[in-house]
């Protein structure tokens, strides 16, 4: 039984050890990631963690070229751009996340419904090293 | 509990101002301010002493990162002049001096005081685009943050959800940015005054002069579908689907409905408010819809009895194109999925059945986001009142028309109805 907090410093630590973690309502089942101190369908605050799945869908997305300090810091521009996306979950919820495996500067080859898989990217040096979520096409 | 809301006693905008919106590296945010509230008062048609303010509520979203500078409710009491009322600073994002309004409808409406201040300022262009990229983006939901999403990428990706599900594309929202821009060289307070034809030419012009090859589009669409005449920014946004980086400020003066005639014989009535909260795009039940718009219109519907058919005409919060179609769907002026059809039979130009941002909208006329609010509530004061000039709606007796004011990416978002009677 994972004992660590419920909370979104809990759910960053799990992203680091390449764990996609969600939290799951002890009374009525539901499933939310990033995780929830309250279940916005019955109301409890019994959450425990639960692994996703990590499938899903494409739902939306977009390529940035014109990208925040934090990101030109990791190599990309206008030239470089990258593509973040909405993911459906097959555990009834969505969550935001970079995009891989896809060529960014080609936007219109990108397609909604493409079925994905989770991935874990590891960017950026000494303390500034992250891993964020993302996501790839499964095939 | 029901979505019905009741405003205790009635409250009526007697003035407006706004500065000029655009990049002024010689003007800071009291410059601004000074400016609008200039005009404010003398738009007071028998005459107003800011003395007789009683209290003031300042929006601005986040002068504490471009400028380094916060607190901004007592810096202008003391430069209009209102010193030591009380005056409180409203933060919820692009939506910020429209909060502003807010605490002051519901400071009259209680009978706490029966003369206010509104308005908000915001000070962008002393940053590098890399920076306001990075200012903005404090408001997108954190979630969002991690994932590499900037406040156009939201956008973007909302676009993406919208054209699979309906079967629209981007020469849909073109339509959107070249209906403000043919509204921009009407507006002499906007940050831009050029139609996209204009530009076009501009461009044109300037390639010959530098001896390059002279760019040949057929028409608007031609050079805004041209990367390099329209470069992507978070595609499908480009760059003409983006409001730009402004500095200005807005005001208005807020009376109780039974004083108001002492200012003007010609006062508007804000007869119908709404506000709504939002989730990230994780969480948010709809990517084609903001869940605090439909908050917000109900309310605002609610309270003033009104229905989507009674509003002449509105300004709605185009910070990207995609937000001006998602607008007028959720506040019901077009059916789901209608309204991009609806934009491309020119039904929201100046001329049409349902104006939308006749002062250019964000796109144009600029986006100080801590004074689009207010600004916003300018347009349909100056309308109403039929003293819009050259942009004035042609042929229609105008006396309902509206507001719609969104923060971050969709956070915050707010519905206000506004009458002439």
């Amino acid at each position: 039984m994972e004992e660590r907090p419920i909370s979104d410093i809990s759910y960053r630590q799990f992203l680091e050890e390449g764990k996609f973690m969600g939290s799951k309502c002890d009374k009525c089942g539901k499933v939310y990631v990033p995780p929830r101190h309250f279940c916005m369908e019955c109301g409890s605050s019994d959450m425990r963690w639960h692994e996703m799945k990590g499938e899903g869908e494409l739902a939306a997305f977009t390529c940035v070229f014109v990208a925040p300090p934090y990101m030109v810091e990791l190599g990309y521009n206008r030239k470089n751009p990258y593509c973040t996306g909405v993911i459906n979950l097959p555990e009834g919820t969505r969550m935001v996340a970079r995009i891989e495996g896809v060529d960014a500067s080609k936007p219109e080859s990108i397609k909604i419904g493409t079925p994905m898989k989770v991935d874990f990217i590891k960017q950026g040096e000494g303390e500034k090293a992250r891993t964020f979520l993302a996501f790839r096409p499964a095939s | 509990m029901s979505n019905k809301r009741k405003i205790g006693r009635g409250v009526a905008i007697v003035g407006a101002g706004m500065s000029k919106f655009g990049m002024f590296p010689d003007k800071d945010s009291k410059d601004l301010f000074a400016e609008a509230f200039s005009e404010m008062i003398a738009s007071v048609d028998k005459g107003f002493d800011p003395a007789d303010i009683q209290a003031a509520w300042i929006g601005n979203f986040s002068n504490d990162f471009f400028v380094h500078q916060a607190h901004w409710g007592p810096i202008i009491a003391d430069l209009v002049g209102i010193t030591p009322k009380a005056v409180t600073r409203t933060e919820g994002a692009c939506a910020s001096s429209t909060l502003a309004m807010r605490d002051g409808l519901m400071a009259i409406a209680s009978g706490m005081y029966d003369i206010v201040l509104a308005g908000g300022v915001e000070e962008m262009s002393k940053c590098t685009t890399e920076e306001v990229t990075e200012g903005l983006a404090l408001a997108t939901s954190p979630y969002e943050g991690d994932a590499g999403y900037t406040f156009p990428g939201v956008f973007g990706a909302l676009a993406t959800a919208y054209f699979h599900k309906y079967g629209a594309g981007r020469e849909h929202l073109m339509n959107i940015t070249i209906k403000s821009h043919e509204n921009a060289p009407l507006n002499p307070k906007g940050q831009f005054q050029q139609t996209i034809r204009d530009l076009m030419e501009a461009r044109k012009a300037k390639a010959a002069k530098k001896g390059e090859p002279v760019p040949e589009w057929a028409d608007e669409k031609e050079a805004l579908f041209d990367p390099r005449f329209n470069p992507p920014v978070a595609w499908p946004m480009h760059l003409y689907d983006c409001c730009p980086i402004s500095d200005g400020a807005s005001c208005i003066l807020m009376v109780a409905e039974e004083i108001a005639k002492n200012f003007t014989d010609k006062p508007i009535y804000i007869v119908g408010f709404g506000q709504g909260s939002g989730r990230g795009l994780h969480a948010c039940p709809s990517l084609t819809s903001f869940e605090a718009n439909k908050q917000a219109a109900a309310e605002a519907y609610g309270m003033s009895g009104l229905t989507p058919k009674d509003i002449q005409f509105a300004e709605v919060h185009d910070c990207f194109s995609i937000a001006e179609l998602i607008h007028i769907e959720d506040l019901g002026f077009f059916g789901e999925g209608e309204g991009y059809k609806a934009i491309a039979e020119g039904e929201t130009r100046r001329e049409g059945r349902m104006p939308i941002n006749t002062s250019g909208g964000l796109k144009c006329k600029g986006h100080p986001v801590g004074a689009t609010g207010t600004a916003q509530m300018y347009e349909v004061w100056k309308q109403l009142r039929g003293e819009a000039g050259e942009r004035q709606i042609p042929g229609r007796d105008l006396y309902i028309g509206a507001t719609q004011n969104l923060g971050g990416t969709g956070g915050t978002c707010t519905f206000t109805i506004f009458e002439r009677r």
